[in-house]
């Protein structure tokens, strides 16, 4: 008998670790959501990804279809090359969509916000997706905002366009 | 007078030396041996209860006050910046990465190391061993290496029930005590926790810790003066090597692990 109680807590002890193992596995980590989904790669260059990292999701009206694969520099275009991975049952995504990098609340992570175009043709895997804006960088955003404060003091000066205030507010 | 200094750091040094090489060879001979399933795996499930099974409760116990007090804090600090919903990645990571394998191995080194040493050491001191050696049983082989793959098993499902019965605490304070909203708590836990990188590297550094706490418990037991004092000597030189081994290896394979993410 008394070794029967010793078997008996014995494998209570291993069942608990065991149980223990699968509570991490599924519920902590959430395992059984992403198990390797069968997905197709798109590429989009972007002038800057600042805060983008591998892994980051890949989102279409805020629901997670897929995730970045690969980040590099593409040495012919300088700029960045971002592989994405979209599940296999989002197959529908017009080629002229525009993929953006956005931000999860004010100081949150960086992930890709997919817009759908009106074409007809589809992205395959291996495309592009051809329009892409780039990460919001709060160095330029702050540049830009005290440029268009300084030509408004000053009165009669119009605001220039957005894209080259970045350029014009480094002159300073 | 400096000479004689010198001489001794030599001596000592080469003292250090042979005690090392002991204790690997120690290990060699416990553990390189035919496996015998019929008298062996008795002895080790014995040494499962004796390593594992009491310990069970020290760990639940400290895993869900250390999972309380994680919760608690990580959310005061965390509401100044209004993301008290990222609590759950805090506990979960803490504790996965971190908290999970080193607290449970220096629970364990003051729980059942220290148990193991004395064990050995005062089989030692009666000569148990030595008359074990006389009837033609190898004391290696039947008392240390049971005890040796029991911590081996043990000490990652330790740390495995450690890390989730803490999650589940840091859930209780965050969620039904100070109400995060459960649904945002699971969903940041499940986005950052990765379980390859998370917590396979953890169960890594748990077996790893567990080695090197129940190598040194045997080595210091088996190795120790035959009296009184030595075998008090010898438990808490485990403790102490024990858990600072632990914290140095911890270092080194979190520097390997999470060093270049």
């Amino acid at each position: 008998m008394r070794t029967r109680t010793l078997e008996l807590s014995v494998g209570l002890f291993l069942v608990a670790g065991i149980a223990a193992l699968f509570f991490l596995a599924i519920k902590v980590s959430g395992l059984s959501s992403e198990v390797n989904q069968p997905s197709y790669k798109v590429y989009a260059h972007f002038q800057n990804i600042a805060g983008l990292v591998p892994r980051s999701k890949v989102t279409m009206s805020g629901v997670t279809i897929g995730r970045v694969a690969a980040i590099e520099l593409d040495k012919k275009r300088l700029n960045a090359k971002v592989t994405l991975e979209i599940y296999n049952d989002v197959n529908e995504i017009s080629t002229d969509s525009v993929a953006s990098i956005l931000t999860a609340g004010l100081l949150g992570e960086k992930y890709i916000g997919i817009v759908p175009g009106a074409d007809d043709t589809f992205v395959k895997n291996g495309d592009e997706i051809e329009q892409t804006q780039s990460s919001l960088v709060l160095e330029d955003l702050i540049g830009k905002f005290l440029f268009n404060k300084a030509t408004e003091d000053k009165g009669s000066t119009p605001a220039p366009a957005p894209t080259s205030t970045p350029a014009k507010a480094e002159e300073f | 007078m400096i000479v004689d200094s010198i001489r001794r750091l030599g001596a000592n040094t080469l003292a250090k030396l042979q005690s090392i090489g002991a204790a690997g060879i120690f290990l060699w001979q416990a553990l390189v041996a035919v496996p015998q399933p019929r008298t062996s795996f008795p002895l080790l499930i014995k040494q499962l209860y004796a390593v594992g099974v009491l310990s069970f409760a020290i760990i639940i116990v400290s895993g869900l006050f250390i999972g309380l007090v994680l919760g608690l804090q990580g959310y005061n600090i965390l509401i100044t910046y209004g993301s008290e919903q990222a609590l759950g990645t805090l506990v979960s990571l803490t504790l996965v990465r971190e908290l999970g394998p080193v607290v449970t191995a220096l629970l364990f080194a003051g729980r059942a190391g220290s148990a193991l040493t004395a064990e050995i050491g005062l089989m030692k001191a009666t000569e148990q061993l030595a008359s074990m050696e006389m009837i033609g049983v190898d004391p290696l082989r039947r008392i240390i290496a049971p005890r040796f793959w029991a911590g081996f098993i043990s000490m990652p499902l330790l740390a495995l029930i450690f890390s989730a019965v803490g999650i589940i605490g840091g859930m209780l304070v965050g969620v039904d005590w100070l109400g995060i909203y459960s649904g945002s708590f699971w969903a940041n836990m499940q986005n950052s926790v990765e379980f390859v990188d998370d917590v396979v590297n953890g169960m890594i550094k748990s077996v790893v810790f567990g080695v090197a706490v129940t190598w040194i418990a045997l080595f210091q037991g088996y190795d120790c003066e035959p009296t009184a004092e030595g075998i008090s000597i010898a438990t808490t030189r485990t403790v102490v090597y024990g858990s600072l081994s632990v914290l140095a290896l911890d270092f080194i394979l979190t520097a390997v692990m999470f060093g270049d993410l």
